[in-house]
């Protein structure tokens, strides 16, 4: 399973519980407010307390929020565990754009390009305020500190564009601060490499 | 002058008259209405400015206004709504006003510091006012202040935690008030079990307020001090720590989450039972969950923080921690709808609010248990989806816990009744407005569109689009409701004692109460929900309608 896979089964998972919970107690109150009203039902009864039900609502509950935290947890550790083979590129986020740095030292403003089918290394840091890098496609976020390297990584398994926003607000164009991803064939990317920054 | 005359035709004081009766004044009751009359104030206009931020999304690019316009708007509405709003709101408005009668007392423990409060309160705003219009304007910065931007941005940010400064000693001191009252005024037969739920909510509360405030205090004099004196607390470079500001910060600001929701509850808690002719069902589980999540909500703080850079140690143990919050507010919830179960329920304006806050407020802690999970937060934090999940708890939970709270009070408040048919027709507009407007919000988010962004990608436009309709369907539905609410003092219909058929001591006092609140010594029942004497006196009556 992809790491992209595991986040969006827990999404699944807890989404699809939240709907069935929300649908129950929605029903009920409305059934009961219709079933009860005054002039059907002029005598209410006397009802304080349930240890029994109160018990039962309170662990049942508590174990369905455990297994929630536990899917949630393994869909993390997904995205933390990089690969040993990941190839590595620097970013540094500054205001207002993204800054990508490869190993040969090649330079690119607001283009971050990777070959398909390779992990993909990030090393996140910022020149000025907090910044944070999102990739939403790779369900992918963390924030841009000054002094305080951060990463993320991703599978790059699909040719294409995607983008790239900035998420931790960070001044006044902070919503134009968006880069594009474009996942290319190795051999272009090698031959992309190689090509001099302009 | 005979011991019956209302509060508002007995000065206390007795010597004030005029103005002075109002602004000197150390009647609770007094003082909850002054509150009423700012927070109104605060309340209108920062929604207002919520639908100026929802208008300029309405459309791709520049709609109404530019960027930096846009940024210091939405810090604007954040900080009022936060400071001068939901965070007040509940507790000074109705806690001040009907605290002090539900526990059988005549005043606060401390009444010239209450209305030292309530100065406090009008100082920080005045502050916030000023802040507008001196120097280089309000600050962009988002109500949260992070650093490094909020140290080295070039507006007015000094002022405005100033303002905040002011507005949490306001706080921190109704609190104060608040716990000392529940102590030592309450009348000497009640018993901790005998105490009104709302009552119950006030406290926990007050505890939040008096141990948390303390701490975004001294948050708010370090980005003053570094702002003017550099000392590089938060700055690498200098040896600090960047992650420290949003450590301190949220160690008031998740708790103060639960200042702004628990005295919500607890109208609601007073709420569904009086409309159901029915005991609270779990009256005790109620009072543990309001304490348990005063508590436990102290440490969960750093699930703001998931995608800070910090340890994966802690996202671990602070999602964990959170998942345990979710419990005690889930145990509410399931109390409220099993309170109808077998009830004798009677529709009316304060109980469709109510019902509407259950469903709105689910949604919320629902989809806060997406953003709890680890790593489904990483994907939706800061976007949209959390805009969304916390105007459902803040909006849905207690900005609809305070709409039920004006019209279930009004009558007690102003000796007036109110027309049920517009209110009707309000809270259902503002309910459906409020899904319209959040709905797609959540879904933007879950799409990938982060928050505040003055602009976005193509994609995003229909949604966007959706939301800001809904933005105009709220409000027309919230301005309706407060026509209608206000026309009342026009109409003049006289409230009875108890309108409703309650049980607790409020409505045992005329509508509005005497200054001294009880004509005659109270009389505490052994349970505050008992509605079975109730239920026979309107049978021996042989018919239906308000009691006398
Ligand atoms: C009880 C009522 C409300 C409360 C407590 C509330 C609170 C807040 C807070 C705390 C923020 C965050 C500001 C920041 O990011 O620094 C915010 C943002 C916002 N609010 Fe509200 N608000 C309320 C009602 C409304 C209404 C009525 C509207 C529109 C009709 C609205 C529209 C917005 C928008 C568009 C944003 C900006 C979202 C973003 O971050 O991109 N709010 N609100
Ligand atoms: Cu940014
Ligand atoms: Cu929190």
């Amino acid at each position: 399973m992809t790491p992209v896979q595991g986040v969006d089964q827990a999404f699944w998972y807890i989404l699809g519980i939240s709907v069935v919970l929300l649908f129950g107690i929605t029903v009920v109150m409305v059934y009961f407010v219709v079933k009860y009203r005054r002039s059907k039902h002029p005598v209410a009864s006397d009802i304080r307390d349930n240890y029994k039900l109160e018990i039962i609502w309170t662990i049942v509950p508590t174990l369905i929020a455990l297994s929630m935290f536990v899917i949630g947890w393994s869909s993390y550790v997904g995205l933390r565990t990089v690969p040993k083979d990941a190839m590595e590129v620097e970013v540094l986020a500054q205001q207002y754009s993204w800054l990508f740095v490869y190993n040969n030292d090649k330079e690119t403003e607001n283009e971050l390009v990777v070959p398909v089918g390779r992990a993909v290394k990030l090393n996140i840091s910022s020149l000025d305020v907090l910044h944070s890098f999102y990739l939403p496609a790779f369900r992918i976020k963390v924030d841009a500190v000054k002094g305080m390297p951060t990463y993320a990584w991703f599978f790059a398994d699909q040719l294409g564009e995607y983008d790239i926003q900035c998420t931790e607000y960070c001044g006044v164009d902070h919503s134009a601060m968006v880069a594009k991803l474009k996942i290319i064939p190795e051999k272009e990317f090698a031959a992309w490499l190689e090509k001099e920054s302009d | 002058m005979t011991a019956t005359q209302s509060f508002y035709h007995t000065p206390a004081p007795p010597h004030l008259t005029g103005m002075k009766a109002w602004l000197l004044t150390h009647d609770h009751k007094r003082l909850g209405l002054m509150y009423l009359g700012a927070i109104f104030f605060w309340f209108v206009l920062a929604m207002f400015l919520g639908l100026l931020l929802r208008t300029e999304l309405m459309s791709q690019g520049k709609t109404i206004m530019d960027a930096a316009t846009y940024n210091a708007t939405f810090t604007l509405h954040g900080v009022i709504m936060i400071f001068l709003f939901v965070i007040p709101g509940i507790p000074a408005i109705f806690g001040n006003f009907f605290l002090p009668i539900q526990l059988g007392t005549d005043d606060v423990f401390f009444p010239r510091l209450n209305l030292f409060s309530w100065y406090l309160f009008m100082f920080g705003g005045l502050f916030a006012i000023i802040s507008l219009f001196v120097g280089d304007g309000f600050p962009d910065t988002g109500w949260t202040f992070y650093v490094p931007f909020s140290v080295q941005n070039s507006a007015n940010v000094g002022l405005t935690v100033t303002a905040a400064f002011i507005l949490g000693m306001s706080s921190m001191l109704t609190g104060l008030n608040f716990v000392t009252t529940f102590h030592r005024m309450r009348d000497k037969s009640m018993g901790l079990m005998q105490i009104p739920l709302f009552a119950w909510s006030l406290y926990a509360t007050a505890w939040v307020q008096i141990l948390a405030t303390p701490v975004i205090s001294i948050t708010f004099v370090l980005i003053v001090l570094e702002r003017f004196f550099h000392i590089g607390l938060f700055d690498p470079d200098k040896g600090g720590d960047p992650l420290l500001y949003q450590h301190l910060f949220w160690m008031y600001s998740h708790p103060a989450v639960y200042v702004m929701i628990i005295p919500g509850m607890g109208v609601i808690s007073e709420i569904i039972p009086i409309f159901s002719r029915k005991s609270i069902f779990g009256y005790k589980a109620i009072v543990w969950s309001s304490m348990a999540i005063a508590i436990a909500g102290s440490l969960v703080w750093a699930h703001h923080m998931f995608t800070s850079g910090m340890s994966d140690v802690s996202v671990f143990v602070f999602s964990l921690l959170t998942y345990l919050v979710a419990i005690p507010s889930a145990v509410k919830v399931f109390s409220w709808v099993s309170t109808m179960y077998k009830g004798s329920i009677e529709m009316t304006p304060p109980l469709l609010l109510a019902l509407i806050f259950i469903f709105l407020f689910s949604i919320g802690g629902l989809t806060g248990l997406v953003l709890g999970a680890a790593g489904t937060n990483i994907h939706v934090h800061d976007t949209q989806f959390v805009v969304a999940h916390f105007h459902f708890v803040m909006f849905g939970g207690t900005g609809f816990a305070f709409f039920a709270a004006l019209h279930f009070w009004w009558p007690k408040m102003f000796g007036i009744m109110y027309r049920f048919k517009p209110a009707y027709i309000g809270a259902s507009l503002t309910g459906i407005g409020f899904m319209f407007h959040y709905v797609p919000m959540l879904i933007l988010g879950l799409e990938g569109m982060p928050r505040r962004y003055y602009d976005y990608l193509p994609q995003y436009e229909t949604g966007n689009f959706l939301a800001g309709f809904g933005g105009y369907l709220l409000i027309i539905g919230m301005v309706t409701m407060f026509v209608n609410l206000l026309l009342s003092f026009k109409q003049r219909m006289p409230a009875p004692v108890d309108p409703w058929g309650g049980t607790t001591l409020e409505w045992t006092v005329p509508s509005p109460p005497p200054v001294h609140n009880f004509l005659h010594k109270p009389q505490i029942a052994d349970f505050p929900y008992d509605f079975t004497g109730v239920t026979e006196q309107l049978l021996q009556r042989g018919g239906e309608g308000p009691l006398p």
